[in-house]
């Protein structure tokens, strides 16, 4: 008998779903009801991913196609409380535009629920179901505000760029069976032998694939259009919580099915990595819209954290993991400020709207200030710890050329988070935005900025809870 | 001794700017805020001079050492001083005193935003000089960065923006390389804990690389030709407080940073580079001497000399004598103490009239003669006249010169005479001459508080150009054993 227990949450989030549909189609006006329960249910989720698995080392279910260990506990609570802040900042901004229905809730735990189930897989047709609950979750998640055309471009952009990505996926995953013969990642494992070159297409196909929902370059192209035209808040869920499992997958392919075959992979993803964090950096100094911006950064981001996975140590997945669990903070809080920029129930979202922020608002732009230093990467903040691990992992490798490469770009990228300060707080100053936000908002933006100020005096927990991570 | 005493050094400034946050932001002149800030610096000055007071010469072992645990099994956070560090301290806790109170007329909107700043960079600078482990040091070197990009870009003058940028993002590129470096020390040797690296040492094969690294760090810092372009800017557009901060003691960092690590723990990779450096300080020396020459802005021309000065300390500095080091140090102590008080002389005359062209002025002494005796005391100490703190710093620097390479002490001479010939004519224009603009007959000879920031800066200029054995007697003994120390390395090797 299978231990039930241990997929207790994703069992959980889908009665919860079903629920909360039939929930809001039969009661009236029941949108805000759906909303404190469906942040109830996240946290309730996240209470039993705790308790049930977070102390387990590593445990499989159903013919070893689900996997649980520290790593999948670790990144689905990242996740639920990822999906729980996004979800707890949202309620204000869905209100402004008539969009705050029982729809949106539902659908961001769907893609949760996708994305535990991905985190967790452990067989290439398990990862694909998970893979692709998330998508469709999202897709409709990008067109949210289907009154703008904006939004309904983004989530068309997003739905056809999506799909294509994933019939590439899906092609790869099918060479794959066909050379190993099986679904299961350790069988694969065992399997795969370097010699077969047609796997490698397989490999790529799914690389690209993956490559693609974490919008590393040269597969980047829909990010900042998607980004731009969805809802602020879902463009805040795009840019953390589907790049937490997607990186989990990233490191389970990369670790386990594909582990003997290193030498095939590492370049490509060296290639992503410098390709992201050089691309990243020098296209984002032209934009002038903040999402847009934000769209090129978390391309820099993402690789930074590639590098980390391109080490093939365990010490680069941990640094890989260390990096995302800070950049999921760093942009919960640049959210939280974006979130506050309304005027009037209009929302502003131009860099030049922030000019002289910090004469109007001065804790506000200091906690700005202090988020955008961190994602530049500049000491004693929480975002240099990030790059600090990740460079010594890859050093560790005597990875040279990538180190230098990223410590350089990251002085490019520190141009345009420069430019933003630069406006706030040398230009000048135009019409004070409302004060009266949300105390969620205030908490989030409160919490996280302490948290990135702060991250300096207790750098060992973090490094400890991630050090139990060792997938090789 | 078990208090924390220099933690505290680096705590006490980040206390204090807790209790400005809690200070009302008055527009105008903000008492409250600005004593606060005095007030803590005070006490920090108070407890380096403890600090010094108590201050073993005999011995050049790490006092005062703190070894805590930062991240499990990786950095530890190892502050500690020897008689090279606890100069460059006391200079920081000296100069920011007196930077605060010069700000009464240079800063005029958000006074207490620009006190935190100057709190905050004061905290990270003593960190710098006490940090014994590299990334320890990284970070206080790196962190630096945030308050004085804001203090040039907030309370600069016209061109601030630009300045702002090519300051941070110039040092930045510098210095990311030299993470890079002190990642891989730590995979080299397994630590990053300068006194265990001391000992060890660093396998020659890599020496060349990592000190070309630091290098890169240490020369945009100093700032050495040709990477010296962003000082000029930087320091013409800061707010007087924010160029007394930069050429006193920013600078300093680097050339602190040349002597505990580039030689500290790269011996044989200095003697390859020796060259190198000498060719780029006596560069350095005389061609921005030159340009010197011929700048009309007075900041900008006390800025060049800046760069020049510097040339000396890196000059003396890989002399590798006992003398060229000693001078280094005491060099950058003079120095910190002279361009402090050069440009808070150019602050003095820029708040009356609003002008640092040279030009503007002419025949000041006939104006205003306490402000022309004390700016001839400090344009002599730049020069480097006898009975200064400068001629015993360049004196020694080129005496180590002269030992090592007598064609590279002879350029370097000139490059005295060139300093002497700059410093008198910017001198000569601005004091002596005809008093031609009408304007300047209104000039207020010094209020109090320049007065006495003045007279803080003379006093010690001229003690130590007479009597410099405090500080010799505080630094030989490490600068010994650092000589003796890269002799047996060299030797080994």
């Amino acid at each position: 008998m299978e231990n039930l227990n241990l997929i207790l949450p994703e069992i959980f989030i889908s009665l919860s779903i079903m629920f909360l549909l039939i929930l809001g189609v039969f009661k009236k006006d029941s949108s805000k009801i759906t909303f404190n329960l469906s942040l109830f249910a996240i946290l309730i989720t996240a209470i039993i991913t705790i308790n049930e698995t977070f102390s387990v080392t590593r445990e499989t279910l159903f013919n070893e196609s689900v996997v649980i260990d520290s790593m999948s506990s670790l990144m689905k609570i990242i996740t639920l409380i990822g999906g729980f802040l996004v979800l707890v900042i949202s309620s204000t901004y869905l209100k402004t535009f008539k969009i705050y229905n029982i729809e949106y809730p539902v659908l961001i735990l769907s893609s949760i629920l996708g994305m535990m189930v991905m985190i967790s897989s452990n067989d290439l047709i398990v990862f694909y179901m998970g893979l692709e609950l998330q998508s469709l979750a999202l897709y409709v998640l990008a067109t949210y505000n289907r009154d703008q055309l904006k939004s309904s471009e983004a989530g068309l952009k997003y739905f056809v760029l999506s799909a294509l990505s994933s019939g590439l996926l899906l092609y790869g995953c099918s060479l794959v069976y066909g050379f190993s013969g099986s679904t299961n990642f350790d069988i694969i494992s065992n399997q795969l032998n370097s010699e077969e070159y047609v796997l490698t297409f397989g490999i790529v196909f799914i690389l690209v694939g993956l490559a693609f929902k974490i919008s590393a370059v040269p597969f980047h192209m829909w990010a900042p259009d998607v980004y731009e035209g969805s809802p602020t808040t879902v463009t805040l869920f795009f840019t953390i919580v589907p790049k937490i499992a997607a990186l989990t997958v990233f490191i389970r392919f990369l670790y386990v099915p594909f582990l003997n075959l290193i030498d095939q992979w590492q370049m490509i993803i060296v290639f992503l990595s410098i390709a992201s964090m050089v691309f990243g950096a020098v296209a984002a100094i032209g934009q002038t819209n903040i999402k847009r911006l934000i769209a090129y950064s978390s391309i820099g981001h993402i690789g930074y954290t590639l590098a980390g996975l391109a080490t093939a140590s365990n010490e680069g997945i941990q640094s890989s993991i260390i990096y995302i669990s800070i950049y999921v903070v760093m942009n919960l809080a640049l959210f939280s400020c974006l979130l506050m920029l309304r005027r009037k129930d209009q929302y502003y979202e131009g860099i030049d709207d922030l000019s002289g922020l910090s004469k109007n608002h001065p804790l506000l732009s200091l906690c700005l200030l202090l988020i955008l230093f961190s994602l530049a990467g500049i000491p004693p903040l929480a975002g240099f710890f990030a790059k600090f691990y990740v460079f010594k992992a890859v050093l560790e490798q005597s990875m040279y050329f990538l180190a230098i490469v990223g410590l350089l770009s990251t002085v490019v990228a520190a141009f345009y988070y420069l430019r933003i300060i630069k406006i706030m707080y040398f230009d000048k100053e135009k019409d004070k935005y409302d004060t009266d936000h949300s105390l969620w908002l205030k908490f989030s933006l409160t919490v996280s900025t302490i948290l990135i100020l702060l991250y300096f005096i207790f750098p060992s927990q973090l490094v400890e809870v991630v050090s139990r991570i060792n997938i090789i | 001794m078990n208090f924390p005493i220099l933690s505290s050094l680096i705590l006490l400034p980040i206390v204090g700017t807790l209790f400005l946050f809690f200070t009302k932001d008055k527009e105008g002149n903000n008492l409250t805020a600005k004593y606060v800030a005095l007030f803590t610096t005070v006490v920090n000055f108070l407890i380096s001079i403890y600090l010094w007071i108590s201050f073993d010469q005999s011995t050049s072992s790490f006092q005062f050492v703190e070894d805590r645990t930062w991240i499990e099994g990786f950095i530890n956070y190892k502050v500690g001083v020897d008689g090279i560090s606890i100069l460059f301290i006391i200079l920081t806790t000296f100069i920011t005193p007196l930077c605060i109170i010069s700000v009464n007329n240079s800063v005029k909107n958000r006074l207490r935003d620009f006190l935190i700043a100057i709190l905050i960079m004061e905290s990270f600078m003593i960190g710098v000089f006490c940090a014994l482990d590299l990334v320890v040091f990284y970070l206080f070197f790196e962190a630096g960065l945030i308050p004085m990009f804001l203090i040039i870009g907030i309370w600069g003058g016209a061109r601030r923006v630009y300045s702002a940028f090519k300051f941070f993002l110039y040092t930045l590129l510098g210095s990311v390389l030299m993470l890079v470096a002190i990642i891989s020390i730590y995979w080299i040797t397994g630590t990053t804990d300068v006194v265990q690296l001391y000992e060890i040492g660093i396998d020659v094969k890599y020496q060349n690389l990592l000190w070309l690294a630091f290098f890169s760090s240490f020369a945009v810092k100093t700032p050495m030709w040709p990477v010296h372009t962003w000082l000029p800017d930087a320091h013409v557009e800061a707010p007087t407080a924010g160029s007394v901060l930069l050429a006193a003691i920013l600078l300093k960092m680097a050339g602190y940073g040349f002597i505990r690590f580039s030689l500290g723990l790269f011996p044989v990779a200095s003697e390859v580079f020796t060259p190198l450096i000498y060719t780029l300080s006596v560069i350095a020396i005389i061609f921005t001497s030159l340009i010197a020459l011929m700048q009309e802005d007075m900041k900008k021309l006390i800025a060049y000399s800046s760069v020049a000065h510097m040339g000396f300390v890196t000059l003396g500095i890989f002399t590798l004598q006992q003398q060229g080091i000693e001078g280094s140090i005491i060099q950058m102590i003079s120095h910190g103490l002279v361009s402090a008080a050069l440009f808070l002389t150019v602050g003095v005359v820029y708040d009356r009239m609003h002008s640092r062209l040279i030009s503007t002025y002419g025949g000041l002494v006939s104006v205003i003669p306490k402000y022309s005796i004390l700016f001839m005391l400090f344009a002599l100490a730049s020069l480097g006249l006898p009975g200064t703190s400068g001629f015993i710093g360049e004196f020694l620097i080129l005496m180590g010169a002269f030992k090592d390479n007598f064609l590279v002490a002879v350029i370097a001479s000139i490059g005295v005479i060139l300093g002497a010939a700059y410093m008198l004519w910017l001198y000569k224009r601005v004091v002596f001459g005809k008093l031609i603009n009408e304007d300047l007959k209104k000039m207020l000879d010094l209020n109090r508080s320049e007065y006495f920031i003045l007279s803080c800066l003379a006093v010690p200029i001229l003690f130590f150009g007479f009597y410099p054995d405090p500080l010799i007697n505080t630094i030989e003994v490490s600068v010994t054993d650092l000589i003796n120390a890269h002799n047996t390395n060299i030797a080994s090797k």
